[in-house]
């Protein structure tokens, strides 16, 4: 166990070298003039342009810039920003709203689909099941960018249950429908897969020899079919971060969320590289981080894995 | 068994987790209904430096933290405000400014000479990338404070230092009297000095001669009638409050929440549920319904906005002046205000902006009038192209109107008319500065200070800052810089209209629309009124009892 996380730990390092290195890269072939996309459409004077180009090392190389960053990322430094910020204060003002965010998501996301996926196995081919099966199919069609707003103009403005849009210090219940709508676009997939999963371990021969055992049915399926399925379950919320971190973007933009989604959106369009890379650095180490914790969670759903 | 223990401690977590996530904010509104202040809502102000605030974001929040030389009345003529008297020399080139005594920075300090030169040098100091520094550039002495790259910017030296480190033209006569002179005759003067650049800066700004102290732009400190409440929220607010003993104009509102909006339907949105007070643009996707959602709170008023698209000088095809002619009276206006922008935005008949002194109505004539007919013949007469291109930037919500006008073109004119879509405005000019074959450039312009000059001079000017099609015509520029150095206002404005003459017979550029302001505010609030740019009255501005 303790030489798997090392060794896994290791490889967290390759990788994040490897990503940064990547998500630099691109940013560098997509930057044409950040000095102009800084300004919009205002004239840069001669002088502004040779200051700006001095400051941020513009006219240096690829490789000499990615050792400026990387020089400074690994002695904490994140660097400024083109707008004149440290990326690191930006960052810490920016990660926190977009975690609480997130984990509310999913949350809400993997309780409401186990739940709901768990009982629709049960009664497989009920009401309940065709029902949520079209719902699903519903919310897996309609892409982000249109359930935000829908669910800011019927819930935030003309029923008025939530404010419609939330701050950096937004308290719980401004967050809820932002990460409800967040949790709409992992929702489908996770309660599909929960789903197939119980009822396909409903007719294993394990469920037959516990009923036999004479134990409650409320046993058998909470304890014994649903452990023995969440294991394709819990991978899929491991991999469903990416797509809430994706989500974000879109969220945090219609809902005014200050948070990471929002910076990112923000850096890419004014091809700040600097900043755009150290938010992605950021998600890299938890994308490696939670997909760790994800395999390590294996061993406890079922004891016959084994890590070497 | 090895597994129990994780799968509940994982449970815990995630309650734990969901618990802290719940607790962490909130406490934020406290602020109660009944109290005097007012929230306005922005986008995140690039620059709060003075010199640096080149957005209107960041000239509104500085307009409530300073107080400004000079300010304009209802006809845009300019009023000194912080300033005793604005006073030039009889050739209108050395100007002196009398502060008005007593007046103190928001620390305590009080405002002297010092505050404005120290200010301005660092401004127009080359080096230190101030994006208003091309408003110094008429004072002596500007060159002298720019740095030039020797081997252009790819060549391998570095660009050597300026010359100098202040502006000659700046002196200092007493502690509330300065001298401007400028490198040439200007008898508009006194409105640059109006603009958000020519702010002073307390000396709790400095850390050493030049070098503005760590910090101080997240918690800058003015001259005006607000201060910063705390430090500037970045993407979340900045509150001001009252300053208890300003002497200068005091406002009815005790304090305003700059609340900093990402995206304007967001911002509508809570426009619409009371969370805002004053929303200064409504985006066009939520026009249709303002009227039915604000009803009377739904305004409109002029401000500064031009657009039109230019002619490419280095593209043959259009050197013929009547097929320029023939394009723009293909072009029905009135028809894409209505349609497009909901009446948003209004027709466009001059070269200048209604808002600026000595703007005459339709002085493009009848080469901006919707003629398909008479446009057909110009065009088949003069062999214009069979096939024009209108390029513009696809990040700024332009493609509906250039395919309608694309499509007013192909219709009144019977040839082939497409929309080329850069990604960027950058890589729009990138291209034109290559002379690659662009077609119509996109272009608008946003006034820096009320004057004709402000649009003549940068936009159709030979080496006018924004004067990216390469129109040059020494008649007029000459008569530019004569109105420029006239003696009068009156006399100033004759010789711009002259030049604006020039422009109707040659069309450089076709004028396409005059912008609006459109602008909603919460039931809360009276008296709101927006200045020609775009920036909130925080002077008349209150609270409905």
């Amino acid at each position: 166990m303790f030489r798997y996380i090392v060794r896994r730990l290791l490889q967290m390092v390759l990788t994040f070298f490897g990503a940064t290195f990547l998500v630099y890269a691109l940013m560098f072939a997509n930057q044409k003039d950040p000095i102009q996309a800084l300004v919009g459409e205002r004239p840069v004077s001669e002088s502004q342009r040779i200051a700006l180009t001095e400051r941020y090392h513009l006219d240096e190389g690829f490789f000499m810039q990615y050792w400026y960053y990387m020089k400074g990322v690994l002695t904490g430094d994140f660097g400024t920003s083109m707008t004149g910020r440290k990326i690191y204060d930006m960052m810490s003002d920016a990660w926190p709203v977009t975690f609480r965010l997130a984990i509310i998501a999913i949350v809400i996301a993997a309780a409401f689909s186990v739940t709901a996926g768990v009982y629709s196995a049960i009664k497989r081919g009920g009401i309940f099941d065709n029902s949520t099966l079209l719902i699903t199919l519903v919310l897996l069609a309609m892409p982000i960018v249109v359930i935000a707003p829908l669910a800011q103009l019927i819930f935030g403005i003309q029923l008025g249950w939530f404010a419609p849009t939330a701050t950096r210090d937004a308290t719980f219940y401004q967050l809820l429908l932002p990460a409800i709508v967040l949790a709409c676009i992992v929702i489908a997939p996770e309660m599909r897969v929960t789903r197939t999963s119980v009822v396909e371990n409903l007719r294993a021969d394990y469920v037959r020899t516990a009923r036999a055992k004479g134990l409650t049915r409320m046993r058998v399926i909470w304890v014994h079919v649903l452990r023995n399925s969440l294991i394709p379950v819990v991978t899929l919320i491991g991999v469903d971060l990416g797509g809430l971190l994706a989500g974000a973007i879109v969220t945090e933009h219609v809902f005014n969320i200050p948070g990471v989604g929002f910076n990112l959106a923000r850096a890419i369009n004014t091809e700040d590289g600097p900043l755009v890379v150290g938010f992605v650095s950021i998600l890299v180490i938890l994308f490696l981080f939670i997909n760790l914790l994800v395999d390590l969670l294996y061993a406890a759903l079922d004891p016959r894995i084994r890590y070497e | 068994m090895p597994g129990k223990t994780p799968w509940k401690m994982a449970a815990g977590a995630t309650a734990i987790a969901l618990l802290a996530a719940g607790c962490g904010g909130g406490g934020s509104d406290d602020s109660s209904s009944t109290s005097n202040t007012v929230v306005i809502g922005i986008g995140e102000p690039q620059h709060l430096i003075p010199s640096n605030a080149t957005e209107s974001n960041g000239a509104e929040v500085l307009a409530s933290l300073f107080y400004p030389l000079v300010d304009f009345d209802a006809q845009n003529n300019p009023n000194p405000v912080a300033a005793e008297s604005i006073t030039p020399d009889k050739a209108n080139t050395v100007w002196t400014i009398k502060l008005k005594s007593g007046f103190t920075f928001s620390n305590g300090e009080p405002v002297t000479s010092d505050n404005y030169i120290n200010a301005w040098n660092y401004g127009a100091y080359g080096p230190n990338a101030q994006g208003a520094s091309y408003f110094f550039d008429k004072i002596k002495g500007y060159a002298d404070l720019q740095s030039k790259d020797p081997d252009g910017e790819e060549g391998p030296q570095k660009a050597p230092e300026p010359k100098a480190k202040t502006l000659t033209g700046l002196a200092k006569v007493d502690d509330t009297t300065f001298t401007v002179t400028l490198s040439a005759p200007f008898a508009g003067w006194e409105s640059v000095m109006g603009y958000t650049a020519f702010f002073p800066l307390p000396k709790a700004a400095w850390k050493s001669d030049g070098v503005i102290a760590d910090g101080f732009e997240d918690a800058i400190i003015g001259n005006g009638p607000f201060k910063l409440k705390g430090k500037w929220e970045h993407d979340s607010q900045l509150v001001v409050e009252k300053v208890a003993d300003f002497k200068g104009t005091a406002p009815k509102v005790d304090g305003i929440t700059w609340k900093i909006y990402q995206d304007q339907q967001a911002e509508y949105a809570d426009l619409v549920a009371n969370n805002v007070d004053v929303q200064t643009t409504i985006p066009i996707e939520s026009l249709a319904k303002a009227s039915a959602d604000l009803g009377d709170r739904f305004k409109k008023s002029p401000n500064s906005t031009f657009q039109f698209v230019g002619f490419p000088t280095f593209q043959k095809e259009y050197q013929n002046v009547d097929v320029r002619r023939a394009i723009s009276m293909a072009i029905n206006r009135q028809e894409i205000t209505d349609q497009i922008f909901l009446g948003s935005q209004s027709p466009a008949t001059s070269f200048v902006s209604p808002v600026v002194a000595g703007y005459r109505a339709n002085t493009c004539g009848e080469n901006c009038e919707y003629n398909p007919t008479k446009a057909k013949e110009l065009y088949e007469a003069a062999k214009g192209p069979k096939e024009i291109k209108i390029t513009y930037n696809v990040d700024g919500n332009h493609k509906a109107w250039v395919d309608a006008t694309c499509n007013q073109i192909k219709a009144s004119l019977g040839i082939n008319c497409v929309g080329g879509e850069e990604p960027k405005f950058a890589d729009l000019l990138t291209k034109v500065e290559k002379h690659q074959p662009v077609g119509l450039i996109r272009l608008g312009w946003i006034m820096d200070y009320p004057l004709m000059e402000n649009y003549l001079g940068p936009l159709y000017s030979t080496d006018g800052s924004s004067n990216y099609y390469g129109y040059s015509n020494a008649t007029f520029d000459n008569l530019v810089k004569e109105g420029s150095a006239a003696a009068t206002p009156e006399e100033a404005i004759k010789k711009w209209q002259a030049a604006e003459d020039i422009l109707a017979k040659e069309m450089p550029v076709i004028p396409l629309r005059n912008g609006q302001n459109v602008f909603g505010y919460s039931e809360k609030v009276s008296n709101v009124t927006l200045d020609l740019f775009s920036k909130v009255d925080i002077y008349k501005i209150e609270v409905v009892s």
